[in-house]
Protein backbone atom coordinates (compact mmCIF):
# COMPACT_ATOMS: atom_id res chain seq x y z
CA UNK A 1 0.00 0.00 0.00
CA UNK A 2 1.13 3.99 -1.05
CA UNK A 3 1.93 6.11 2.56
CA UNK A 4 0.88 9.36 1.21
CA UNK A 5 1.34 12.31 3.09
CA UNK A 6 -1.13 14.75 3.45
CA UNK A 7 -0.55 18.45 3.83
CA UNK A 8 -2.47 18.89 7.38
CA UNK A 9 -2.47 15.09 8.59
CA UNK A 10 0.88 13.90 7.99
CA UNK A 11 1.73 10.57 6.66
CA UNK A 12 -1.24 8.29 6.37
CA UNK A 13 -1.81 4.15 4.34
CA UNK A 14 -3.25 5.02 0.84
CA UNK A 15 -6.97 3.71 1.85
CA UNK A 16 -7.55 6.66 3.66
CA UNK A 17 -7.47 9.08 0.24
CA UNK A 18 -9.71 8.92 -3.01
CA UNK A 19 -7.94 10.04 -6.20
CA UNK A 20 -9.43 13.31 -7.75
CA UNK A 21 -7.36 13.23 -11.29
CA UNK A 22 -5.56 15.60 -13.24
CA UNK A 23 -4.54 18.89 -11.49
CA UNK A 24 -4.98 22.66 -12.93
CA UNK A 25 -7.52 21.63 -15.22
CA UNK A 26 -8.86 25.34 -14.68
CA UNK A 27 -12.63 25.11 -15.01
CA UNK A 28 -13.75 27.77 -18.31
CA UNK A 29 -14.68 31.60 -16.48
CA UNK A 30 -16.80 32.13 -19.46
CA UNK A 31 -18.32 28.91 -20.03
CA UNK A 32 -21.19 30.64 -22.48
CA UNK A 33 -18.36 31.59 -24.92
CA UNK A 34 -17.20 27.66 -25.49
CA UNK A 35 -17.75 25.95 -28.25
CA UNK A 36 -18.78 22.15 -28.12
CA UNK A 37 -14.21 21.37 -29.28
CA UNK A 38 -13.45 23.25 -26.15
CA UNK A 39 -16.29 21.65 -23.93
CA UNK A 40 -15.06 18.47 -24.86
CA UNK A 41 -11.17 19.20 -24.18
CA UNK A 42 -12.15 20.23 -21.12
CA UNK A 43 -14.42 17.93 -19.95
CA UNK A 44 -12.90 13.94 -21.32
CA UNK A 45 -9.43 14.96 -22.47
CA UNK A 46 -6.33 14.29 -20.35
CA UNK A 47 -2.39 14.20 -20.48
CA UNK A 48 -2.32 10.90 -19.42
CA UNK A 49 1.05 11.39 -18.32
CA UNK A 50 3.67 8.39 -18.27
CA UNK A 51 6.25 10.36 -15.58
CA UNK A 52 5.85 12.81 -13.17
CA UNK A 53 2.03 13.82 -12.99
CA UNK A 54 0.32 16.45 -10.68
CA UNK A 55 -2.54 15.39 -9.63
CA UNK A 56 -5.12 16.03 -6.77
CA UNK A 57 -6.45 13.47 -3.47
CA UNK A 58 -8.69 13.68 -0.88
CA UNK A 59 -8.19 12.98 2.62
CA UNK A 60 -11.52 11.59 2.51
CA UNK A 61 -11.44 9.16 5.68
CA UNK A 62 -8.97 11.62 7.86
CA UNK A 63 -9.47 15.65 7.25
CA UNK A 64 -11.15 15.47 4.09
CA UNK A 65 -9.28 18.28 2.42
CA UNK A 66 -8.31 18.09 -0.92
CA UNK A 67 -4.67 18.65 -2.10
CA UNK A 68 -2.06 18.61 -4.77
CA UNK A 69 0.70 15.91 -5.42
CA UNK A 70 3.23 15.37 -8.12
CA UNK A 71 3.24 11.33 -8.28
CA UNK A 72 5.12 9.09 -10.70
CA UNK A 73 3.05 7.05 -12.90
CA UNK A 74 5.63 4.91 -13.36
CA UNK A 75 6.83 4.16 -9.87
CA UNK A 76 4.19 5.78 -7.93
CA UNK A 77 6.48 7.28 -5.52
CA UNK A 78 5.37 10.82 -4.47
CA UNK A 79 7.75 13.25 -5.30
CA UNK A 80 5.75 16.27 -3.11
CA UNK A 81 2.17 17.47 -1.56
CA UNK A 82 0.81 20.94 -2.23
CA UNK A 83 -1.92 22.92 -1.00
CA UNK A 84 -4.50 24.16 -3.66
CA UNK A 85 -2.66 27.42 -4.23
CA UNK A 86 0.43 26.73 -3.12
CA UNK A 87 3.08 26.56 -5.82
CA UNK A 88 4.06 23.04 -5.34
CA UNK A 89 7.34 21.96 -6.84
CA UNK A 90 9.48 24.31 -8.98
CA UNK A 91 8.17 25.82 -12.03
CA UNK A 92 10.84 24.34 -13.99
CA UNK A 93 10.50 20.71 -12.34
CA UNK A 94 9.36 17.99 -15.01
CA UNK A 95 5.63 17.43 -14.48
CA UNK A 96 5.19 21.31 -13.28
CA UNK A 97 2.02 22.59 -14.77
CA UNK A 98 2.43 24.83 -17.99
CA UNK B 1 4.97 -24.14 -42.35
CA UNK B 2 2.92 -26.87 -41.93
CA UNK B 3 -1.10 -26.76 -40.85
CA UNK B 4 -1.67 -28.41 -37.12
CA UNK B 5 -3.75 -31.50 -38.04
CA UNK B 6 -4.15 -35.13 -36.14
CA UNK B 7 -2.04 -35.81 -38.56
CA UNK B 8 0.66 -33.65 -38.06
CA UNK B 9 0.11 -34.83 -34.09
CA UNK B 10 0.41 -38.29 -35.13
CA UNK B 11 4.06 -37.65 -37.27
CA UNK B 12 5.42 -35.36 -35.11
CA UNK B 13 4.83 -38.45 -32.25
CA UNK B 14 7.18 -40.15 -34.06
CA UNK B 15 10.03 -38.26 -33.90
CA UNK B 16 8.92 -37.25 -29.94
CA UNK B 17 7.91 -33.88 -30.54
CA UNK B 18 11.27 -32.46 -31.22
CA UNK B 19 10.74 -31.24 -34.67
CA UNK B 20 7.92 -29.27 -34.70
CA UNK B 21 8.69 -25.97 -36.70
CA UNK B 22 8.76 -22.67 -35.80
CA UNK B 23 5.09 -20.83 -35.06
CA UNK B 24 6.10 -17.58 -36.77
CA UNK B 25 9.37 -15.88 -38.44
CA UNK B 26 11.63 -13.46 -36.65
CA UNK B 27 12.29 -11.28 -39.42
CA UNK B 28 14.62 -8.17 -39.36
CA UNK B 29 12.31 -5.15 -40.30
CA UNK B 30 11.87 -3.93 -44.00
CA UNK B 31 13.23 0.00 -44.66
CA UNK B 32 9.34 0.29 -45.88
CA UNK B 33 6.18 -1.36 -45.68
CA UNK B 34 2.31 -0.26 -47.52
CA UNK B 35 0.69 -0.77 -43.32
CA UNK B 36 2.18 -0.42 -39.70
CA UNK B 37 0.75 -2.22 -37.05
CA UNK B 38 2.30 -0.23 -33.60
CA UNK B 39 1.57 -2.95 -30.85
CA UNK B 40 1.27 -6.95 -30.92
CA UNK B 41 -1.39 -7.48 -28.42
CA UNK B 42 -4.04 -9.62 -29.80
CA UNK B 43 -5.74 -6.42 -31.05
CA UNK B 44 -2.66 -5.55 -33.18
CA UNK B 45 -2.03 -9.01 -34.57
CA UNK B 46 -5.69 -9.55 -35.19
CA UNK B 47 -5.92 -6.25 -37.52
CA UNK B 48 -2.52 -7.13 -39.24
CA UNK B 49 -4.78 -10.51 -40.05
CA UNK B 50 -7.69 -9.61 -41.28
CA UNK B 51 -6.02 -7.12 -43.13
CA UNK B 52 -3.90 -9.54 -44.99
CA UNK B 53 -6.74 -12.12 -45.33
CA UNK B 54 -9.74 -9.27 -45.92
CA UNK B 55 -7.83 -6.87 -47.57
CA UNK B 56 -5.29 -7.68 -49.61
CA UNK B 57 -3.02 -4.62 -48.04
CA UNK B 58 0.22 -5.21 -49.11
CA UNK B 59 2.99 -5.21 -47.24
CA UNK B 60 2.29 -5.56 -43.45
CA UNK B 61 4.62 -5.11 -40.10
CA UNK B 62 3.25 -5.52 -36.69
CA UNK B 63 5.89 -3.57 -33.99
CA UNK B 64 6.32 -4.65 -30.47
CA UNK B 65 7.99 -3.06 -27.85
CA UNK B 66 8.73 -6.31 -25.80
CA UNK B 67 7.63 -9.97 -26.76
CA UNK B 68 3.97 -10.33 -28.70
CA UNK B 69 0.96 -10.80 -26.28
CA UNK B 70 3.31 -9.46 -23.22
CA UNK B 71 0.27 -7.04 -22.38
CA UNK B 72 -3.00 -6.90 -21.66
CA UNK B 73 -3.61 -9.81 -23.66
CA UNK B 74 -1.33 -11.78 -21.38
CA UNK B 75 -2.73 -10.34 -18.29
CA UNK B 76 -6.41 -10.80 -18.80
CA UNK B 77 -9.01 -13.10 -17.04
CA UNK B 78 -10.55 -13.54 -20.22
CA UNK B 79 -14.30 -13.15 -19.99
CA UNK B 80 -16.00 -13.18 -23.43
CA UNK B 81 -19.67 -11.99 -23.82
CA UNK B 82 -21.58 -9.70 -26.04
CA UNK B 83 -24.78 -8.35 -23.56
CA UNK B 84 -24.08 -4.72 -23.80
CA UNK B 85 -26.61 -2.40 -23.46
CA UNK B 86 -26.42 0.46 -26.54
CA UNK B 87 -26.77 -0.69 -29.84
CA UNK B 88 -23.42 0.31 -31.44
CA UNK B 89 -21.73 -1.72 -28.20
CA UNK B 90 -23.23 -4.65 -28.45
CA UNK B 91 -23.57 -5.10 -32.00
CA UNK B 92 -19.65 -4.44 -32.09
CA UNK B 93 -19.16 -7.16 -29.15
CA UNK B 94 -21.50 -9.48 -31.10
CA UNK B 95 -19.81 -9.63 -34.11
CA UNK B 96 -16.47 -10.79 -32.22
CA UNK B 97 -18.27 -13.17 -30.21
CA UNK B 98 -19.51 -14.90 -33.89
CA UNK B 99 -16.06 -14.52 -34.85
CA UNK B 100 -14.96 -16.60 -31.69
CA UNK B 101 -17.37 -19.40 -32.59
CA UNK B 102 -15.13 -19.99 -35.68
CA UNK B 103 -12.03 -18.83 -34.41
CA UNK B 104 -10.16 -21.89 -33.58
CA UNK B 105 -10.95 -23.31 -37.05
CA UNK B 106 -10.25 -20.29 -38.54
CA UNK B 107 -6.51 -19.44 -37.51
CA UNK B 108 -5.95 -23.41 -37.40
CA UNK B 109 -5.09 -22.82 -34.10
CA UNK B 110 -6.81 -24.14 -30.29
CA UNK B 111 -7.96 -20.70 -28.76
CA UNK B 112 -9.67 -23.07 -26.63
CA UNK B 113 -13.08 -20.81 -26.83
CA UNK B 114 -15.33 -22.61 -24.03
CA UNK B 115 -19.04 -21.24 -23.94
CA UNK B 116 -19.99 -22.05 -20.39
CA UNK B 117 -21.66 -18.98 -19.71
CA UNK B 118 -21.71 -15.87 -18.20
CA UNK B 119 -23.67 -14.71 -15.07
CA UNK B 120 -23.73 -10.97 -13.84
CA UNK B 121 -25.30 -10.98 -10.65
CA UNK B 122 -27.53 -8.11 -8.81
CA UNK B 123 -27.81 -7.39 -5.89
CA UNK B 124 -30.39 -4.49 -5.12
CA UNK B 125 -33.49 -3.36 -6.74
CA UNK B 126 -31.53 -1.20 -8.98
CA UNK B 127 -29.22 -3.92 -10.20
CA UNK B 128 -32.11 -6.04 -11.11
CA UNK B 129 -34.34 -3.54 -13.12
CA UNK B 130 -30.70 -2.67 -15.06
CA UNK B 131 -30.23 -6.44 -15.87
CA UNK B 132 -34.22 -7.04 -17.11
CA UNK B 133 -33.62 -3.68 -19.24
CA UNK B 134 -30.41 -4.87 -20.64
CA UNK B 135 -31.44 -8.58 -21.01
CA UNK B 136 -34.16 -6.91 -23.38
CA UNK B 137 -32.52 -4.90 -25.26
CA UNK B 138 -29.67 -8.38 -26.03
CA UNK B 139 -32.77 -10.02 -27.20
CA UNK B 140 -34.01 -7.04 -29.46
CA UNK B 141 -30.64 -6.96 -31.39
CA UNK B 142 -30.93 -10.99 -31.37
CA UNK B 143 -28.40 -11.66 -28.44
CA UNK B 144 -28.81 -14.63 -26.06
CA UNK B 145 -29.77 -13.16 -22.79
CA UNK B 146 -31.54 -14.99 -19.96
CA UNK B 147 -32.69 -13.67 -16.60
CA UNK B 148 -32.02 -15.75 -13.29
CA UNK B 149 -33.91 -15.75 -10.05
CA UNK B 150 -32.02 -16.83 -7.00
CA UNK B 151 -33.10 -20.41 -7.15
CA UNK B 152 -31.98 -20.85 -10.99
CA UNK B 153 -28.51 -19.44 -10.19
CA UNK B 154 -28.68 -21.40 -6.77
CA UNK B 155 -29.27 -24.62 -9.81
CA UNK B 156 -26.75 -23.73 -11.27
CA UNK B 157 -23.72 -22.79 -9.16
CA UNK B 158 -24.37 -24.60 -6.03
CA UNK B 159 -21.32 -22.95 -3.87
CA UNK B 160 -22.59 -19.94 -3.96
CA UNK B 161 -24.40 -18.05 -1.36
CA UNK B 162 -27.43 -16.88 -2.01
CA UNK B 163 -29.44 -16.29 1.34
CA UNK B 164 -31.40 -13.71 1.48
CA UNK B 165 -28.66 -12.75 5.01
CA UNK B 166 -26.08 -11.50 3.30
CA UNK B 167 -24.53 -8.20 3.41
CA UNK B 168 -25.58 -8.26 -0.55
CA UNK B 169 -27.62 -10.55 -1.11
CA UNK B 170 -27.67 -12.18 -4.50
CA UNK B 171 -31.38 -11.43 -6.00
CA UNK B 172 -31.01 -12.03 -9.48
CA UNK B 173 -28.57 -12.08 -12.79
CA UNK B 174 -28.47 -12.43 -16.24
CA UNK B 175 -27.20 -15.02 -18.21
CA UNK B 176 -25.34 -15.11 -21.87
CA UNK B 177 -25.19 -18.89 -22.44
CA UNK B 178 -22.49 -18.41 -25.60
CA UNK B 179 -20.54 -16.04 -23.40
CA UNK B 180 -17.39 -17.62 -21.67
CA UNK B 181 -13.56 -18.00 -21.49
CA UNK B 182 -10.47 -18.52 -23.89
CA UNK B 183 -7.03 -19.55 -23.17
CA UNK B 184 -5.23 -15.53 -23.68
CA UNK B 185 -1.90 -16.77 -24.97
CA UNK B 186 -3.50 -19.14 -27.58
CA UNK B 187 -5.63 -16.17 -28.95
CA UNK B 188 -2.27 -14.04 -29.35
CA UNK B 189 0.02 -17.04 -30.44
CA UNK B 190 -2.83 -18.34 -32.90
CA UNK B 191 -3.12 -14.52 -34.93
CA UNK B 192 0.56 -13.89 -34.86
CA UNK B 193 0.59 -17.46 -36.59
CA UNK B 194 -1.88 -16.75 -39.01
CA UNK B 195 -0.82 -13.55 -39.67
CA UNK B 196 2.73 -14.78 -40.49
CA UNK B 197 1.70 -17.50 -42.48
CA UNK B 198 0.07 -14.78 -45.27
CA UNK B 199 3.47 -12.76 -44.66
CA UNK B 200 2.75 -10.61 -41.86
CA UNK B 201 6.23 -9.36 -40.55
CA UNK B 202 6.35 -9.56 -36.54
CA UNK B 203 8.94 -7.88 -35.05
CA UNK B 204 9.27 -7.94 -31.51
CA UNK B 205 11.70 -6.25 -29.21
CA UNK B 206 11.23 -2.81 -31.39
CA UNK B 207 9.46 0.07 -29.73
CA UNK B 208 8.55 2.93 -31.76
CA UNK B 209 9.62 6.13 -30.19
CA UNK B 210 8.37 8.30 -32.52
CA UNK B 211 5.63 8.78 -35.33
CA UNK B 212 7.18 10.55 -38.31
CA UNK B 213 4.64 12.83 -40.17
CA UNK B 214 4.95 15.76 -43.01
CA UNK B 215 2.22 18.48 -43.85
CA UNK B 216 -0.19 16.21 -41.73
CA UNK B 217 -0.05 12.93 -43.02
CA UNK B 218 1.55 10.03 -41.25
CA UNK B 219 5.13 9.21 -42.80
CA UNK B 220 6.12 5.90 -40.73
CA UNK B 221 7.55 5.43 -37.34
CA UNK B 222 10.90 6.09 -35.40
CA UNK B 223 11.85 2.86 -33.53
CA UNK B 224 14.42 1.21 -31.51
CA UNK B 225 15.39 -0.91 -34.83
CA UNK B 226 15.79 2.43 -36.62
CA UNK B 227 12.96 4.57 -39.18
CA UNK B 228 10.28 2.49 -40.75
CA UNK B 229 8.63 4.07 -43.22
CA UNK B 230 4.87 3.87 -44.10
CA UNK B 231 2.05 5.76 -45.65
CA UNK B 232 -0.18 4.12 -43.31
CA UNK B 233 -0.03 3.35 -39.42
CA UNK B 234 -2.17 1.69 -36.78
CA UNK B 235 -1.83 1.75 -33.08
CA UNK B 236 -3.09 -0.39 -30.77
CA UNK B 237 -1.42 -0.04 -27.54
CA UNK B 238 -3.81 0.11 -25.28
CA UNK B 239 -2.57 1.43 -22.22
CA UNK B 240 -0.07 3.59 -23.97
CA UNK B 241 -2.08 5.31 -26.43
CA UNK B 242 -1.72 8.31 -24.45
CA UNK B 243 2.36 8.17 -24.96
CA UNK B 244 1.96 7.46 -28.68
CA UNK B 245 -0.55 10.23 -29.40
CA UNK B 246 1.86 12.84 -27.45
CA UNK B 247 4.18 11.67 -30.09
CA UNK B 248 1.47 12.33 -33.01
CA UNK B 249 0.79 15.39 -31.42
CA UNK B 250 -2.38 15.56 -29.89
CA UNK B 251 -4.47 14.38 -27.01
CA UNK B 252 -6.80 11.36 -26.36
CA UNK B 253 -10.04 11.35 -23.73
CA UNK B 254 -8.37 8.25 -21.99
CA UNK B 255 -6.63 7.23 -18.86
CA UNK B 256 -4.28 4.87 -17.85
CA UNK B 257 -4.75 2.71 -14.70
CA UNK B 258 -3.91 -0.38 -13.14
CA UNK B 259 -5.69 -3.48 -13.11
CA UNK B 260 -5.37 -7.01 -11.12
CA UNK B 261 -6.00 -10.53 -11.44
CA UNK B 262 -4.22 -13.25 -9.52
CA UNK B 263 -5.23 -17.15 -9.75
CA UNK B 264 -5.29 -19.86 -7.03
CA UNK B 265 -3.59 -23.23 -6.91
CA UNK B 266 -5.71 -25.82 -8.94
CA UNK B 267 -8.05 -27.33 -7.14
CA UNK B 268 -10.92 -29.85 -8.35
CA UNK B 269 -14.04 -28.75 -10.70
CA UNK B 270 -16.20 -26.50 -8.69
CA UNK B 271 -17.34 -23.58 -10.81
CA UNK B 272 -18.76 -24.22 -14.78
CA UNK B 273 -19.59 -20.73 -15.42
CA UNK B 274 -18.41 -17.45 -15.21
CA UNK B 275 -19.91 -15.48 -12.17
CA UNK B 276 -19.71 -11.33 -12.32
CA UNK B 277 -20.87 -8.96 -9.79
CA UNK B 278 -20.36 -5.39 -10.79
CA UNK B 279 -21.89 -3.97 -7.10
CA UNK B 280 -19.48 -6.05 -5.05
CA UNK B 281 -16.78 -5.61 -7.77
CA UNK B 282 -15.35 -9.35 -8.51
CA UNK B 283 -15.32 -11.97 -11.15
CA UNK B 284 -14.27 -15.14 -11.11
CA UNK B 285 -14.03 -18.60 -13.48
CA UNK B 286 -12.18 -21.57 -13.10
CA UNK B 287 -9.86 -22.49 -15.68
CA UNK B 288 -9.16 -25.94 -17.37
CA UNK B 289 -6.64 -26.63 -14.99
CA UNK B 290 -8.37 -25.91 -12.09
CA UNK B 291 -7.08 -22.61 -11.14
CA UNK B 292 -9.91 -20.17 -9.75
CA UNK B 293 -9.19 -16.98 -11.91
CA UNK B 294 -9.80 -13.76 -10.14
CA UNK B 295 -10.05 -10.18 -11.32
CA UNK B 296 -10.33 -6.69 -9.78
CA UNK B 297 -10.99 -3.35 -10.23
CA UNK B 298 -9.01 -0.41 -11.57
CA UNK B 299 -7.11 1.25 -8.97
CA UNK B 300 -8.29 4.51 -9.22
CA UNK B 301 -5.16 6.58 -10.07
CA UNK B 302 -3.30 6.77 -13.05
CA UNK B 303 -0.81 4.62 -13.13
CA UNK B 304 2.02 2.59 -15.81
CA UNK B 305 3.50 0.46 -13.26
CA UNK B 306 1.77 -2.96 -14.61
CA UNK B 307 1.04 -3.54 -10.55
CA UNK B 308 -1.97 -2.13 -8.46
CA UNK B 309 -2.43 -1.29 -4.77
CA UNK B 310 -3.03 -4.23 -2.30
CA UNK B 311 -5.92 -2.86 -0.69
CA UNK B 312 -7.85 -2.82 -4.03
CA UNK B 313 -7.09 -6.98 -3.94
CA UNK B 314 -7.88 -7.34 -0.38
CA UNK B 315 -11.36 -5.56 -0.92
CA UNK B 316 -12.10 -7.69 -4.07
CA UNK B 317 -10.97 -10.86 -2.13
CA UNK B 318 -13.64 -9.74 0.64
CA UNK B 319 -15.93 -9.97 -2.17
CA UNK B 320 -15.53 -13.29 -3.65
CA UNK B 321 -15.28 -15.10 -0.31
CA UNK B 322 -18.47 -13.80 0.68
CA UNK B 323 -20.57 -14.91 -2.34
CA UNK B 324 -18.29 -18.45 -2.38
CA UNK B 325 -17.41 -18.89 1.57
CA UNK B 326 -15.51 -22.41 0.47
CA UNK B 327 -12.96 -20.52 -1.05
CA UNK B 328 -11.81 -18.94 1.74
CA UNK B 329 -9.15 -20.81 2.49
CA UNK B 330 -7.87 -21.51 -1.36
CA UNK B 331 -4.26 -20.47 -1.16
CA UNK B 332 -3.69 -17.67 -4.20
CA UNK B 333 -0.48 -18.78 -6.61
CA UNK B 334 0.22 -15.61 -8.58
CA UNK B 335 -1.00 -12.13 -8.58
CA UNK B 336 -0.25 -9.49 -11.49
CA UNK B 337 -1.45 -6.45 -13.04
CA UNK B 338 -1.88 -4.69 -16.64
CA UNK B 339 -2.32 -0.61 -17.51
CA UNK B 340 -5.38 -1.11 -18.91
CA UNK B 341 -6.82 2.44 -21.24
CA UNK B 342 -10.05 3.80 -19.73
CA UNK B 343 -12.22 5.94 -21.03
CA UNK B 344 -14.67 8.31 -19.94
CA UNK B 345 -18.06 6.53 -21.21
CA UNK B 346 -16.23 2.73 -21.48
CA UNK B 347 -16.50 2.19 -24.75
CA UNK B 348 -13.17 1.99 -27.02
CA UNK B 349 -12.10 4.50 -29.74
CA UNK B 350 -11.38 3.05 -33.07
CA UNK B 351 -10.97 6.03 -35.41
CA UNK B 352 -9.24 8.09 -37.79
CA UNK B 353 -7.17 10.85 -36.07
CA UNK B 354 -6.01 14.58 -36.97
CA UNK B 355 -3.18 13.22 -38.52
CA UNK B 356 -3.93 11.51 -41.91
CA UNK B 357 -3.24 7.94 -42.44
CA UNK B 358 -2.82 7.06 -38.99
CA UNK B 359 -5.45 5.44 -36.84
CA UNK B 360 -5.97 4.57 -33.25
CA UNK B 361 -7.81 1.85 -31.79
CA UNK B 362 -7.79 2.36 -28.13
CA UNK B 363 -9.73 2.96 -24.89
CA UNK B 364 -11.04 -0.87 -24.19
CA UNK B 365 -10.19 -0.47 -20.95
CA UNK B 366 -11.41 -3.26 -18.56
CA UNK B 367 -13.03 -4.98 -21.16
CA UNK B 368 -11.30 -5.38 -24.55
CA UNK B 369 -10.23 -9.07 -24.86
CA UNK B 370 -13.71 -10.37 -25.73
CA UNK B 371 -13.33 -8.04 -28.58
CA UNK B 372 -10.07 -8.83 -30.03
CA UNK B 373 -11.65 -10.75 -33.00
CA UNK B 374 -14.26 -8.00 -33.67
CA UNK B 375 -11.70 -5.05 -32.97
CA UNK B 376 -9.45 -6.68 -35.23
CA UNK B 377 -11.84 -6.83 -38.26
CA UNK B 378 -13.11 -3.15 -38.20
CA UNK B 379 -10.09 -2.15 -37.62
CA UNK B 380 -8.11 -3.40 -40.51
CA UNK B 381 -11.15 -2.42 -42.69
CA UNK B 382 -10.80 0.84 -41.49
CA UNK B 383 -6.77 1.02 -42.12
CA UNK B 384 -7.56 -0.96 -45.68
CA UNK B 385 -10.46 1.75 -46.97
CA UNK B 386 -9.63 5.14 -44.76
CA UNK B 387 -13.19 4.98 -43.34
CA UNK B 388 -14.63 3.09 -40.29
CA UNK B 389 -16.74 -0.25 -40.82
CA UNK B 390 -20.48 0.41 -40.57
CA UNK B 391 -20.12 -1.62 -36.83
CA UNK B 392 -17.10 1.27 -35.82
CA UNK B 393 -19.02 4.17 -37.15
CA UNK B 394 -19.88 5.76 -33.55
CA UNK B 395 -16.45 5.14 -31.86
CA UNK B 396 -15.11 7.96 -32.97
CA UNK B 397 -12.31 10.21 -31.14
CA UNK B 398 -14.57 12.56 -32.41
CA UNK B 399 -17.68 11.59 -30.11
CA UNK B 400 -15.99 13.51 -26.99
CA UNK B 401 -16.82 16.27 -28.96
CA UNK B 402 -20.18 16.38 -30.20
CA UNK B 403 -21.20 14.51 -27.12
CA UNK B 404 -22.40 11.47 -28.86
CA UNK B 405 -21.52 9.30 -26.26
CA UNK B 406 -22.16 5.41 -25.86
CA UNK B 407 -22.29 4.92 -22.07
CA UNK B 408 -21.75 1.33 -21.15
CA UNK B 409 -20.81 1.84 -17.75
CA UNK B 410 -23.65 -0.34 -16.56
CA UNK B 411 -22.86 -2.93 -18.96
CA UNK B 412 -19.12 -2.79 -18.69
CA UNK B 413 -19.24 -1.94 -14.64
CA UNK B 414 -16.85 -3.36 -13.14
CA UNK B 415 -13.39 -4.40 -14.57
CA UNK B 416 -13.94 -7.27 -17.50
C1 LIG C 1 -6.13 -7.86 -15.07
C2 LIG C 1 -6.94 -7.66 -16.31
C3 LIG C 1 -8.12 -8.38 -16.50
C4 LIG C 1 -8.87 -8.22 -17.66
N1 LIG C 1 -9.97 -9.02 -17.83
C5 LIG C 1 -10.65 -8.97 -19.00
C6 LIG C 1 -11.72 -9.89 -19.25
O1 LIG C 1 -12.04 -10.75 -18.42
N2 LIG C 1 -12.40 -9.79 -20.43
C7 LIG C 1 -12.07 -8.85 -21.36
O2 LIG C 1 -12.75 -8.79 -22.39
N3 LIG C 1 -11.04 -7.98 -21.16
C8 LIG C 1 -10.32 -8.03 -20.01
N4 LIG C 1 -9.26 -7.16 -19.81
C9 LIG C 1 -8.97 -6.13 -20.82
C10 LIG C 1 -8.17 -6.71 -21.97
O3 LIG C 1 -7.06 -7.42 -21.48
C11 LIG C 1 -7.68 -5.61 -22.91
O4 LIG C 1 -8.72 -4.71 -23.24
C12 LIG C 1 -7.16 -6.20 -24.20
O5 LIG C 1 -6.33 -7.31 -23.97
C13 LIG C 1 -6.41 -5.15 -24.99
O6 LIG C 1 -5.75 -5.78 -26.05
P1 LIG C 1 -4.65 -5.05 -26.85
O7 LIG C 1 -4.15 -5.99 -27.88
O8 LIG C 1 -5.19 -3.74 -27.29
O9 LIG C 1 -3.57 -4.69 -25.74
P2 LIG C 1 -2.19 -5.35 -25.27
O10 LIG C 1 -2.24 -6.82 -25.21
O11 LIG C 1 -1.81 -4.61 -24.03
O12 LIG C 1 -1.23 -4.98 -26.46
C14 LIG C 1 -0.63 -3.72 -26.63
C15 LIG C 1 0.80 -3.95 -27.00
O13 LIG C 1 1.39 -2.72 -27.40
C16 LIG C 1 2.74 -2.76 -27.02
N5 LIG C 1 3.30 -1.40 -27.02
C17 LIG C 1 3.06 -0.39 -26.16
N6 LIG C 1 3.79 0.70 -26.47
C18 LIG C 1 4.51 0.38 -27.58
C19 LIG C 1 5.46 1.08 -28.38
N7 LIG C 1 5.82 2.35 -28.11
N8 LIG C 1 6.01 0.44 -29.44
C20 LIG C 1 5.67 -0.86 -29.73
N9 LIG C 1 4.78 -1.56 -29.00
C21 LIG C 1 4.20 -0.96 -27.93
C22 LIG C 1 2.70 -3.39 -25.64
O14 LIG C 1 3.95 -3.93 -25.29
C23 LIG C 1 1.62 -4.47 -25.83
O15 LIG C 1 2.14 -5.75 -26.14
C24 LIG C 1 -8.48 -7.29 -18.66
C25 LIG C 1 -7.30 -6.56 -18.48
C26 LIG C 1 -6.52 -6.75 -17.34
C27 LIG C 1 -5.24 -5.99 -17.17
ZN1 LIG D 1 -5.65 15.06 6.16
Amino acid sequence: MLKIKCPWCGERDQSEFSYGGEAHIVRPAEPDELGDEQWGDYLFFRTNTKGLHREQWVHSGGCRRWFNAVRDTVSYRFHGVYRHGEEGPGKDEPGSPS
Amino acid sequence: MSRYSIFSLARNALSYHENWGRAWRSPAPSREYDVVIVGAGGHGLATAYYLAREHNAGRIAVLEKGWLGGGNTGRNTTIVRSNYLWDEAALLYEKSLKLWEGLSQDLNYNVMFSQRGVMNLGHNLQDLRDIYRRCSANRLNGIDAEFLTPEDIKRKVPIMDTSPHTRYPVLGASFQPRGGVARHDAVAWGFARAADRLGVDIIQNCEVTGILREAGRVKGVQTSRGTILAPKVGVVVAGHCGVLAEMAGFRLPVESHPLQAFVSEPIKPVLHTVIMSNAVHGYVSQSDKGELVIGAGIDSYTGYGQRGSFNTIEGNVAAIVALFPMFSRVRMMRQWGGIVDTCPDACPIISKTPVEGLYFNCGWGTGGFKATPGSGWVFAHTIARDEPHALNAAFTIDRFHTGALIDEHGAAGVAH
